[in-house]
């Protein structure tokens, strides 16, 4: 039993046709890395998952249910999806408690010391319980994507969906967030990851996707996909991601 | 030749200098609160992806951007009546007038702050599970109305001035209070200039205060930059 699928999805910007007609499922547990070239389509499906982005045709299934296009209905997905960006997307005017509290006082109506225990609880988990009354103008880019992870943690999403999270880091700060990332890994969380970091992709995750021309070109374990894909294109996107790493 | 400056007849007559003053205050700050209100509405209906509310909401923008506010004031206070039957008096016909005036502007003006914050604060807000508006209050107009606080002074000011223009219906503000002032003296030279002083007091002191209010919010509020 899946918890998400996707069916037939399509999105196009213009007269680019960036999905074409994919299909996903993805069964609870699943750890799901997606890889692509640039306009491959990754964070498009990612973005179209909870609806950050509308989809011009097909369907999302959250637990057997497909989900409607109404507001009402989309808010309900959302909080049980979280999401996190590869710019943060912190609230600036906020504090990281107060990014945190936010959908939890606005969206779920807790009481304030309520939301303000949970928030406590997740700032910890991701090690930033000293950083609770900073500004996100005083954190580095790695707190500030962890704050980020725990705002959407604290809603207590089903899956979670990282939309390139790391891509924006300075090459020293991108550690402590995988370190997060695969802290929730372990725990035995559902979630699809858009990354450019083949490396924790083949540690991490359960299955990889390759993208290309906006639908699945190759998938499978992680060693199929990242040390014997069939595909050329595949093989092409890895060479050209290998040619200046050390490793080779 | 050397003018005699004589301000001892003005000071005599500071009263009707100071009813004027409330009555300039009450028509600058009516117009002040209900153009925010009416201005924040009117730059929500003209963002709307929707187009018949929209063009409605740039048309009434644009025209009251573009068009005399005497002719204006002129419009509510002597054509409603005969075309609609509708009568106002002096203060009513320069609070719409104005109330609307400024609303045009400050739609502008909301409409600049509210696009101007990025794309991913709606995104952050909304992956959260927030509705349109639950964004809109919490996230980007917080931020929106920071960014906004120059340009909200500068029409502040300005309409304070262009409220002078309720002198022309008869309605009893600082200027006409001068004016009367000045015809019942022969002291112009002096009555204009105490008028023109009483403004930069009042404008002045209000600048401050709103300079003020900016450095407070820049301080707890942080910048908006990233």
């Amino acid at each position: 039993m899946s918890i998400l699928g996707v069916s037939g999805l399509t999105k196009r910007f213009g007269q680019a046709d960036v999905l074409r007609g994919l299909d996903l499922e993805v069964a609870p547990g699943e750890r799901i890395a997606i890889l692509g070239a640039s306009g491959s389509g990754k964070s498009t499906l990612l973005r179209c998952l909870n609806f950050m982005e509308m989809p011009d045709s097909g369907t999302v299934t959250l637990d057997g249910k497909i989900v409607g296009r109404r507001e009402s209905e989309l808010i309900q997905v959302r909080q049980r999806i979280g999401m996190v960006f590869q710019q943060f997307n912190l609230f600036p005017h906020m504090t990281a408690i107060g990014n945190v509290m936010e959908g939890l006082r606005t969206v779920r109506r807790f009481p304030k010391a309520e939301a303000q225990a949970r928030a406590e609880k997740e700032l910890a988990r991701v090690g930033l319980a000293d950083k609770a009354a900073s500004y996100p103008a005083h954190l580095s880019g790695g707190q500030k994507q962890r704050v980020a992870i725990a705002r959407a943690l604290a809603m207590e999403p089903e899956l979670m969906l990282f939309d390139e999270p790391t891509s924006a880091l300075d090459p020293e700060l991108v550690g402590e967030v995988l370190g997060v990332i695969r802290t929730l890994a372990d725990e035995g969380r559902t979630m699809l990851l858009v990354t450019h970091e083949l490396g924790f992709a083949y540690h991490v995750a359960t299955r990889v996707i390759f993208l290309a021309d906006g639908v699945i070109h190759e998938e499978g374990t992680p060693d199929q996909v990242l040390v014997h894909p069939t595909k050329e294109r595949t093989r092409a996107f890895l060479a050209s991601h290998k040619e200046y790493s050390l490793q080779g | 030749m050397t003018y005699q400056w004589d301000f001892t007849p003005v000071l005599a007559n500071s009263g009707l200098l100071a009813q004027g003053l409330v009555n300039t205050l009450k028509v600058t700050g009516t117009a002040l609160v209900c153009g925010v209100v009416l201005g924040l509405a009117l730059a929500l209906l003209r963002l709307s992806p929707r187009s018949y509310l929209s063009w409605p909401a740039g048309f009434v923008i644009e025209v009251f951007r573009t068009t005399p506010p005497l002719v204006q004031l002129f419009w509510f206070y002597f054509a409603l009546p005969l075309l609609a039957g509708i009568e106002m008096t002096p203060f009513m016909a320069a609070a719409v007038t104005f109330s609307i005036q400024s609303a045009a502007f400050f739609a502008e003006v909301f409409r600049g702050g509210i696009v101007s914050i990025e794309r991913g604060q709606w995104d952050g807000a909304r992956a959260i599970g927030m509705t349109q508006a639950q964004a809109l209050r919490r996230i980007v107009l917080p931020q929106a109305v920071k960014r906004m606080i120059p340009a909200f002074m500068e029409r502040a000011i300005e309409l304070m001035k262009t409220t002078t223009l309720v002198a022309t219906i008869s309605y009893a503000d600082l200027l006409y209070a001068a004016n009367e002032i000045s015809q019942k003296t022969f002291r112009p030279l002096e009555t204009f200039t105490v008028a023109a002083l009483i403004y930069f007091v009042v404008i002045t002191a209000f600048s401050l205060a709103a300079r003020q209010l900016e450095r407070r919010l820049s301080v707890s509020g942080e910048s908006t930059v990233r």
